[in-house]
């Protein structure tokens, strides 16, 4: 109450067009606070693009690979000598007498386009060949016998130097100091590329072939990794989705308060917080050593990765399911509804958004996982794609990080390319199930 | 009043629907009812009230045990529902709860359709057996709670998205589209206009033809203007309890006096 013998000349605290102290202390308070979260962002926006630019810059060329373009006489004295066309006989005949015949092309691809090659040997010119173009050619023929006896225009593989030397990796120095590589090879295929014979192009086979060896980087692909990958990435949604949705809804809907519901609580968030390392060792002792489930086989990576996975799925489930209010249940009851449809009607859906979001933070962890697959064997070096499901669950496969790990542990400059190719598809990967991820939440998501 | 003549003329005075006895409600170690006795008279209104934080909630969540849903919460004594004790171990709280259906103090309408909000008690329940059934269930529930008009043209919006008055009434509307035998009705006006408000008494006093009301109110002239039996309680007693007439001209206990007249509360 105002004095009425003292009535204030102004407003107690000044006028309202100048901001008293403490007003501008607030706001200056909260200009830094904001300042502040804008720095963090900045940082955190940096820091990605350095990542991105940099896998993008050193991993692109992978999809693009060399080729050399040659028509190649598939020789009948070379490949069939008995001329009986028999499978078995041409079987017989290896690499090495398809080798000899890529040569052969070769020289004479040079020697018709005019081409003066200085001081190269014969095996200096066909070890610009990679090694796996004899194999290539040499399936085309067993696939097709026909073929033997005429001319055929091939796409074969350069080596991994010159391919290098195509997309800058390999220069004249390094090649003069490089016992791979010499100068004169190098000259040899300008020349080859001004006559068109010898090119760069999309390589979808990085996508698609297995792994080759440590000597032939240039046709080493990522088709087992991907679809070893994607069995397990199977294996995990079709068991961690179920169990984990189902064990949140017990836990927070269901189950009494009491010590033992109270240990199991302590102990999934303990789970989520084990190493994954540790999961692959129990993964180890129970499901190869104990149950005798095949080494280096998905179902096995993709039961480690679920249990792994699990924790890390239920602990936002449950905040989700937790985070509904509880006046929408109150309301459900209320009406007659029993506890299993106030769940599934009404609670589930309303917390399905937050429940998406950590399943697919928990599929994206367990996709880019790779200490754990070592241990059950996901390391191994396979050729032979798996069967399709749900029979190639049990044959080896690779994973998409242990691949990529697996190349960066090689010699070759060559395949610390693949490598960085190798990461863009599995951050390509997990964009998709991101944007999946944003799609199906979309859908879900209510006011309330 | 025109309640009071039929309550007078048409309806039988003993037909007791829900008899409470020596009800005690802990909250851990709150005591928040104390040894209630109270008679709920079929097809008349019955209004509780008293001071906030006094137990009309709590005591009316008693009664169609929706206290089971707090773990902390502790109910003691006798509630008959037609004679069934409805603590005891055989029955089934979601069967009772469809007969003895809920208005909540805070409007909680589901996220989602207007329709789908009103049409949940008759789906789960299956008491229509065609869509054109089920939409007459909506239209005359929403009718009865003097909210068709409003959203006739938005069904399909949702319940959400209304104001908070309105939330009330779609909520009445669930409620009644169930056909429970009790319907209990915990400040039900608080959030709507006068006009509002005499639709919803208007609706009261058609559903006491069919079934008990228990209703929570704060405002005096409601309890007065559509209730025929009227509770008072006071720090989780009963103090008081008889006809309203009674208790609003001829209170026997001093408490209920001062604070009909306002003095305390
Ligand atoms: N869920 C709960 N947990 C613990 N205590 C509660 C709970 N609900 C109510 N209480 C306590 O029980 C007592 C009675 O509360 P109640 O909600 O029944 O009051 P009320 O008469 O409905 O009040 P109002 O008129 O404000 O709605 C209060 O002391 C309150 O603190
Ligand atoms: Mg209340």
């Amino acid at each position: 109450m105002t004095d009425a013998a003292f009535p204030p000349a102004r407003p107690r605290g000044g006028s309202l067009l100048e901001p008293d102290a403490r007003t501008l202390r607030r706001n200056a308070a909260e200009a830094r606070f904001r300042l502040y979260g804008v720095t963090a962002i900045a940082i955190a926006m940096i820091a990605l693009m350095i990542l991105l630019i940099s896998i993008l810059s050193h991993g692109t060329s992978a999809f693009r690979q060399t080729f050399l373009h040659l028509p190649i006489a598939l020789d009948e004295a070379v490949l069939d000598p008995s001329g009986t066309r028999d499978p078995a006989a041409l079987r017989k005949v290896t690499t090495i007498g398809y080798g000899r015949l890529i040569d052969r092309a070769l020289g004479e691809a040079i020697a018709a386009s005019g081409i003066t090659v200085e001081g190269l040997g014969k095996s200096d010119i066909s070890r610009m060949v990679s090694r796996q173009a004899a194999a290539t050619v040499r399936s085309a023929v067993l696939a097709d016998p026909a073929l033997i006896g005429t001319t055929q225009e091939f796409r074969i593989l350069a080596s991994s130097r010159i391919d290098g030397y195509m997309k800058g990796r390999v220069t004249q120095d390094s090649a003069a100091r490089d016992s791979n590589v010499s100068p004169a090879q190098l000259h040899l295929a300008d020349a080859l590329r001004a006559q068109g014979l010898l090119g760069t192009s999309f390589n979808w086979r990085f996508i698609t072939d297995p792994d080759a060896s440590e000597l032939r980087p240039e046709a080493a692909g990522l088709g087992i990794a991907i679809l070893g990958s994607a069995y397990m990435m199977i294996v995990v949604l079709a068991l961690s989705l179920p169990i984990g949705v189902a064990a949140s809804i017990y836990l927070e809907e269901f189950a009494p308060r009491n010590r033992f519901t109270d240990l199991i609580e302590v102990n999934i968030s303990n789970l989520a917080a084990v190493p994954s390392i540790v999961f692959g060792i129990l993964g180890l002792a129970i499901f190869i050593n104990f149950a005798g489930l095949p080494q280096s086989a998905p179902v096995v990576g993709g039961l480690v990765l679920t249990l792994m996975t699990l924790p890390r799925i239920i602990i936002p489930a449950r905040a989700a399911i937790k985070a509904v209010p509880p006046s929408i249940r109150d309301a459900a009851l209320g009406v007659g509804a029993s506890k299993m449809q106030t769940v599934f009607h009404h609670v589930l859906p309303l917390a399905t958004p937050g429940i998406l979001t950590g399943l697919i933070i928990g599929l994206g962890q367990a996709l880019g996982e790779t200490a754990p697959l070592l241990l059950i064997g996901m390391v191994a070096f396979v050729r032979d794609y798996p069967e399709g499901l749900p029979g190639g669950l049990f044959d080896p496969a690779s994973a998409l990080p242990v691949q990529i790990y697996n190349w960066t542990q090689r010699a070759d400059p060559a395949f610390a390319e693949r490598a960085s190719g190798a990461i863009i598809v599995l951050l390509i990967f997990l964009l998709a199930m991101n944007a999946a991820a944003i799609v199906v939440r979309r859908r879900f998501e209510r006011r309330w | 009043m025109n309640d009071m003549s039929r309550t007078e003329t048409g309806v039988n005075l003993t037909d007791i629907k829900i008899a409470a006895r020596k009800v005690q409600v802990h909250y851990g170690a709150n005591h928040a009812i104390k040894d209630v006795d109270v008679d709920i008279n079929d097809r008349m209104v019955t209004a509780f009230i008293g001071p906030s934080g006094c137990g009309k909630s709590t005591f009316l969540r008693c009664l169609n045990r929706m206290n089971d849903t707090i773990p902390v919460c502790r109910v003691e004594g006798e509630i008959r529902l037609d004679g069934d004790d409805i603590y005891d171990r055989r029955v089934d709280p979601v069967q009772l709860r469809a007969k003895v259906g809920m208005v909540f103090q805070k409007p909680n309408p589901f996220p989602k359709s207007i329709y789908d909000n009103v049409a949940y008690g008759p789906r789960i329940h299956g008491l229509t057996r065609s869509r054109a059934e089920l939409d007459e269930v909506v239209e005359t529930s929403l009718r009865r709670a003097a909210l068709w008009g409003e959203v006739k043209d938005r069904l399909a919006a949702p319940g959400t998205g209304l104001s908070g008055g309105q939330q009330q009434r779609l909520c009445i509307a669930r409620a009644v589209a169930t056909s429970p035998e009790v319907l209990l009705m915990d400040e039900p006006c608080s959030a709507l206009d006068p006009i509002a408000t005499a639709q919803v008494e208007e609706l009261i006093d058609e559903l006491r033809s069919r079934f008990a009301v228990v209703i929570v109110t704060h405002s005096m002239q409601q309890a007065a203007r559509v209730s025929q039996n009227t509770a008072f309680f006071h720090l989780g007693n009963l103090v008081e309890f008889g006809e309203t007439s009674q208790v609003f001209t001829n209170p026997k206990d001093p408490r209920t006096e001062s604070y009909i007249t306002g003095r305390i509360g």
